[in-house]
């Protein structure tokens, strides 16, 4: 896991390297001073010697400003560091999830690829800095510090030795305790917000059913849950404070008796006592420090996990190693195929598939929910692999076209689908990205997305919301159509694809694939017969299995399933929906 | 000396754009009245702990001078030292010492007993009143931002309440008790002291300014970085079918690069300021121990006295540093603290409701309340005037009389709505989308309020009647399903909070859902997060439709209760719906002929009117609109 987030530090070794040593100079600078103002004291103050303080001054100041340089190079080292780091992160992240299969991405939930692209990468970019500035400088300090005190004197030094000993037992129990409770904390905390959240977006159905003070109760009692482990937790950390200077004063006050003692029996100077001092400081707050850094890092462990994880994820679908660029033509032929999402495991989603279809028909599939219509047609361009059995496009195993090639050919329009941000133009061109604006046109008037096109105020330039919000349902489905169009592939696959199209419009793009793209092979999934009817076969898929396989007239007559269906939407149509007041 | 420093809170958090608060003084002074009102005991105990530890810490700075000048140097070659004098002052030192830590062990425990107290009560507050303000409010604030004052703003008050507030009391009182010994050690050196302080203080305003603006661009590209990670990754597939990883990689990175190098300038100006501040503080401590050395050859300046000196000039710029790093953590947490009152500060729904809703029986003809579960419901009715009473059967007739809606008052978006339905007629909906369908039964259980009209539910305006108790007479099945991280059985019993667990399981059977929920590992004990993600659509719709019938009511209103349940799982619920629907008034919105057909009455809208009325047979014999959508084919004319 360490390796794989360190091997993205690349360009940002040398700024990796000289962070930390940076921060050993800076410490070095930072133990001589007090060395320096015990010496203005001592042969100085003490002694009268103006000179002295001016000679002794003059180095502090050199010493002071060595200090800022390697300060400020070390802050900005550390900074160029660590943000190179998340950027690199998010590069390899992004890089690898692009070459994902839909069985990796269907592996990490989206929101938990966002969280791994953004919270984490900060959290392990924040640590990064830490770990470059404080890991190596606090216990740089805390020796340098101890180094000095024993050189100053070696008996009073033991006082911090075990001082040191005694806040390390400490601050390690208790921290390892607070750390486990915040994480205990924290993730009650989340499900309080998680909630909150559901809470809002259900917000009609708990005013339509008056159930707003059965939700305050339950919110009251979880947050109040929330609220005394949140307490347990705190008081343990503020523990940290009073133990610190206990200790810190112990070792003050230990020391100014024996050092007074020392002094009177002149084995140690007033100035040296006065370093000592400083250096309890010292030693102690970076012992502080290092225990936090501890926290911080057990925290973003968990981040730094998840990265790797998503880094380290192989692709389930890779390209063959001597591809095929052509494809010869659009027939597709399943030949015993079958297919399960988790390998080993479950019930097969899809078996005994066998069918064949030839270049330039059109092809229907109708099944309830869960009948696995849409596996089927996702093994034609690879967006799974299946299982068992072989899937071949123009007459050749899908898994020896390059992906590519074969993706390019096969254009499926997704029932999930998903405009971008930017304008309609920006989003067909993702089908070609060197079509002309005439071909854009072309494709939307096949898909009749044209006619509320030349409606809007900015026509092809009109910009789409992030997800295509400000487009209706319908819209949106003739836009992914015309857009899936524009790759002019072989194969097009509708999933579901016109089921927010009102029927009069669904006629019209049916009749427009059949006379304008004649040889190109239609396979359309719908909920509705009159999507369907009229196609040359109509699959009919039930429980993952074909069920029936025949045209419209031949499946009314003997397929159980799709008769009922049939008879249920009687008259041809059975759906009201989205008209969009253009008619 | 040990400053009184509580330990940070291990999550890292990004320091933002200074956001802009109007009346900053205002939210302060709001802040710590709502902190004073349930701990204003406690608040002032932390600040006598505050002020005791400050004490204790100058005190034991003091000690040094002492230590050196009144029990150290006399003892100096005098032949008997007599140590009794030291180890009294020590001990005095121990124990102001010993006060210090014990004050700072109390202030912490009551600090955290009052953020976390106040917290909470801010959370419990903001739930509470958030689950009474109206419809409104939801549809018009972005969800995500309703959530960020949850987490985000509480978390930023978190650190102000806990560290910011206290560690600024700590501070002013540190540099006033500092700087008085310092005055009373040497004026001259004070003064030396005071101008450094300008000098960091300079230096910092202006570290700070750079950093800021770098901190606004890193937090601009952040966001596009992000908002562009959250597109992409939704339309993950997509991109695959397209092959458009190479061309998103491209823009990726372009977006990528911009944000490491506003964060690397902005992380390296937030670093450059710890080092700059450091070394002017040993600046300052070189100039006064020159100037020092030179007042204590000359004037009556004792060496102790510069040595104690040396040490406050120290804890004299440290808080000074913290102050100004504290300044934009405040303004922060201000910006959310206004948010977080501007969510209190909404107006709630409104309920002038009088009638209730009772349960009755029939004595002798005449309707009169009682406790007893007689399946029977009544609106109370008190006349204002007279105060007499009236019991009106609940029976599900509701009215619409020349309604006229607009989301916004200036937009209307329903004209002219004239509509009645009869105790346990199907009334059915049908148009496009935004032809206003969604809007009517928004209207008739009072999510939103109707401009001009009346709407008469058993004849009482609905205005009159509770919001509550017109809410429990009416059943919803919503467009959206939305379901509750709870088990299934829960997530039904949703609809009747009393219902027994046959009742819950009747209602999964009436709606065809027992089935699929008795195949799951935990069957009707099976835990739901993420809203039901782990259901199909259509699972989830019948779910909904399982806890409208375990609620009951005289009168349901079904939104596209259906739309993602395939026609022949449709026919299977269908039977079930039926028995839903028989005997109560019910509203369909629907694009499926099988939901519609059978309705009593089938109202056609557009663009917010109502523009054929009839039964099915009726209107496709009138050719009109529903003859249009209903065939597919164009009107002939």
């Amino acid at each position: 896991m360490l390796k794989t987030i360190l091997s993205n530090v690349k360009e940002f070794k040398k700024d990796s390297i000289i962070t930390p040593l940076m921060m050993i100079f800076e410490v070095i600078l930072e133990t001589i001073i007090p060395l320096m103002m015990a010496s203005i004291i001592d042969n100085g103050v003490e002694k009268g010697d103006v000179n002295h303080i001016f000679k002794m001054g003059g180095y502090m100041v050199i010493a002071a400003a060595l200090s800022l340089i390697t300060g400020l190079l070390g802050g900005k080292y550390a900074a160029s560091a660590s943000t190179g780091l998340a950027r690199n992160l998010r590069q390899t992240m992004f890089e690898k999830i692009q070459s994902y299969s839909f069985a990796n991405i269907d592996k990490y939930s989206t929101a938990g690829l966002i969280t791994r692209l953004t919270t984490d990468v900060t959290n392990v970019q924040h640590a990064y800095q830490m770990i470059l500035r404080m890991f190596v400088r606090s216990p740089a300090t805390l020796i340098f510090a101890m180094a000095m005190a024993f050189t100053i004197n070696s008996k009073l030094a033991c006082i911090y030795l075990v001082a040191v000993i005694i806040l390390s037992i400490i601050l390690g129990f208790a921290l390892t305790r607070v750390a486990k409770y915040f994480a205990n904390v924290f993730k009650k905390y989340d499900d309080l917000n998680a909630s909150v959240q559901e809470n809002i977006s259900a917000i009609r159905v708990v005013k339509a059913y008056v159930r707003e003070d059965h939700e305050k109760s339950k919110f009251r009692k979880a947050s109040d849950n929330v609220y005394k482990l949140f307490l347990k937790a705190e008081n343990l950390t503020i523990l940290a404070s009073p133990i610190m200077q206990i200790t810190v004063y112990t070792c003050v006050l230990l020391i100014s008796w024996l050092g007074a003692k020392m002094i009177v029996q002149d084995s140690m100077t007033t100035g040296q006592l006065m370093s000592l001092l400083t250096y309890c400081m010292n030693i102690l707050m970076s012992l502080m420090m290092l225990s936090m850094i501890f926290v911080m890092i057990s925290m973003s462990y968990a981040g730094a996990q998840r990265i790797a994880e998503v880094i380290n994820e192989t692709p389930a679908i890779q390209n063959p190693e001597n591809p095929d660029f052509e494809i010869r033509d659009g027939s597709v032929e399943f030949k015993d195929v079958s297919f399960r999402y988790d390998s080993g495991e479950n019930e097969p989603v899809l078996s005994d598939i066998n069918i064949k279809i030839n270049s330039g028909e059109t092809v229907g599939i109708i099944g309830g929910t869960g009948s696995s219509k849409s596996t089927l047609i996702s093994l034609i361009s690879r967006l799974y692999d299946a299982t068992g059995g072989e899937v071949l496009v123009g007459g050749k195993n899908v898994k020896k076209y390059d992906l590519e090639a074969l993706r390019n050919n096969v254009s499926v329009v997704l029932q999930k689908n998903v405009l971008f941000s930017g304008t309609i133009l920006e989003n067909l061109r993702w089908g070609d990205e060197n079509a002309s604006e005439e071909e854009c046109k072309e494709a939307c008037r096949l898909a009749c997305a044209d006619e509320f096109i030349e409606k809007l105020p900015e026509k092809y330039n009109t910009f789409i919301e992030q997800g295509g919000t400000n487009v209706s349902g319908g819209q949106r489905q003739r836009l992914c159509i015309a857009r899936a169009l524009l790759k002019k592939p072989k194969i097009l696959i509708l999933d579901d694809s016109t089921s927010a199209v009102d029927t009069a419009t669904d006629a019209k793009i049916r009749e427009a694939f059949a006379t304008k793209i004649p040889d190109t092979t239609k396979i359309i999934i719908a909920q509705r017969i009159s999507s369907v009817q009229h196609a040359d076969k109509i699959i009919v898929m039930e429980n993952g299995k074909i069920n029936g396989f025949g045209t419209h007239d031949e499946l009314v007559r003997n397929n159980d399933i799709y008769r009922d269906v049939y008879e249920s939407q009687t008259s041809g149509s059975g759906d009201f929906d989205e008209n969009r007041g253009e008619a | 000396m040990a400053q009184n420093k509580p330990m940070q809170g291990p999550r890292g958090r990004m320091r933002g754009p200074k956001p802009k608060v109007k009346n900053p003084g205002k939210l302060l002074k709001r802040l710590l009245s709502y902190v004073f009102k349930n701990y204003k005991l406690h608040s002032i105990a932390v600040f006598i702990c505050i002020v005791i530890g400050v004490l204790a810490s100058v005190q034991g700075t003091m000690f040094l001078q002492t230590l050196i000048d009144e029990y150290i140097s006399p003892l100096i070659g005098a032949e008997n030292p007599d140590f009794t004098p030291l180890a009294k002052a020590i001990l005095r030192v121990a124990c102001f010492y010993l006060i210090g830590a014990a004050s700072a062990y109390i202030q912490g425990r009551l600090m955290v007993l009052i953020t976390q107290g106040t917290l909470k009560s801010l959370r419990d507050d903001m739930f509470v009143h958030m689950e009474s303000l109206p419809i409104k409010y939801f549809d018009t604030h972005a969800h995500g931002d309703i959530m960020s004052i949850y987490t985000n703003d509480i978390d930023t008050l978190r650190q102000m309440i806990s560290q910011s507030i206290p560690q600024l009391i700590n501070s002013v009182f540190t540099i006033v008790s500092v700087f008085y010994c310092m005055v009373t050690i040497s004026v001259p050196l004070t003064a030396v002291s005071i101008v450094m302080v300008v000098v960091m203080l300079f230096c910092a305003k202006n570290l700070a300014g750079k950093s800021g603006k770098y901190f606004v661009k890193q937090q601009k590209d952040l966001g596009k970085v992000n908002g562009y990670i959250e597109e992409m990754m939704e339309g993950q597939k997509v991109v695959k079918v397209f092959c458009h990883e190479k061309k998103n990689i491209d823009e990726f990175n372009e977006l990528n690069n911009s944000l490491f190098d506003s964060a690397n300038n902005a992380t390296k100006f937030a670093n450059v300021l710890g080092p700059v501040n450091a070394q002017l503080g040993n600046m300052s401590y070189v100039l006064c121990a020159i100037v020092g050395g030179i007042l204590v050859s000359y004037t009556g300046l004792t060496v102790g006295g510069l040595a104690s000196f040396l040490t406050f000039n120290k804890s004299f710029s440290m808080p000074i540093n913290q102050v100004s790093q504290q300044f934009n953590s405040i303004v922060m947490a201000l910006a959310g603290c206004e948010r977080v009152f501007g969510l209190l500060d909404e107006k709630p729904e409104a309920d002038e409701g009088y009638v209730t809703l009772v349960r009755a029986k029939k004595v002798d003809g005449k309707i009169v309340e009682t406790q007893e579960r007689t399946g029977m419901w009544a609106w109370k009715h008190e006349h204002q005037a007279d105060g007499t009473v009236d019991y009106i059967e609940l029976t599900g007739n509701v009215v619409f009389d020349d309604v006229d809606f607009g989301y916004n008052e200036d937009k209307i978006v329903l004209h002219n709505v004239d509509m009645y339905a009869e105790p346990g007629q199907k009334i059915a909906f049908v148009g496009s989308t935004g032809a206003g369908k969604t809007t009517i039964t928004n209207l008739i259980n009072r999510f939103y309020d109707i401009q001009d009209g009346k709407i008469r539910y058993d004849g009482i305006n609905i205005n009159k009647i509770k919001k509550y108790d017109l809410r429990r007479s009416l059943g919803i099945v919503l467009q959206d399903t939305h379901l509750f991280t709870d088990t299934i059985m829960e997530n039904i019993r949703y609809g009747k909070l009393d219902a027994t667990d046959e009742e819950v399981i009747a209602a999964a059977k009436l709606a065809n859902a027992d089935g699929f929920i008795r195949h799951l590992p935990d069957g009707y004990n099976t835990i739901l997060t993420g809203d039901g993600t782990n259901l199909s659509q259509g699972q989830r719709q019948l779910l909904a439709i399982a806890r409208a019938a375990v609620a009951d009511p005289p009168v349901l209103i079904l939104d596209e209760a259906t739309s993602s349940i395939d026609t022949r799982t449709e026919k299977i619920v269908q039977t079930g719906m039926d028995n839903l629907m028989r005997g109560r008034t019910t509203f369909v919105i629907a694009h499926r002929l099988s939901t519609v057909k059978n309705s009593d009455c089938i109202m056609v809208l557009e663009q917010g009117r109502i523009i054929e009325r009839g039964t099915h047979d009726q209107l496709l014999e009138q050719q009109g609109k529903y003859y249009q959508l209903y065939t597919g084919n164009s009107i002939k004319n």
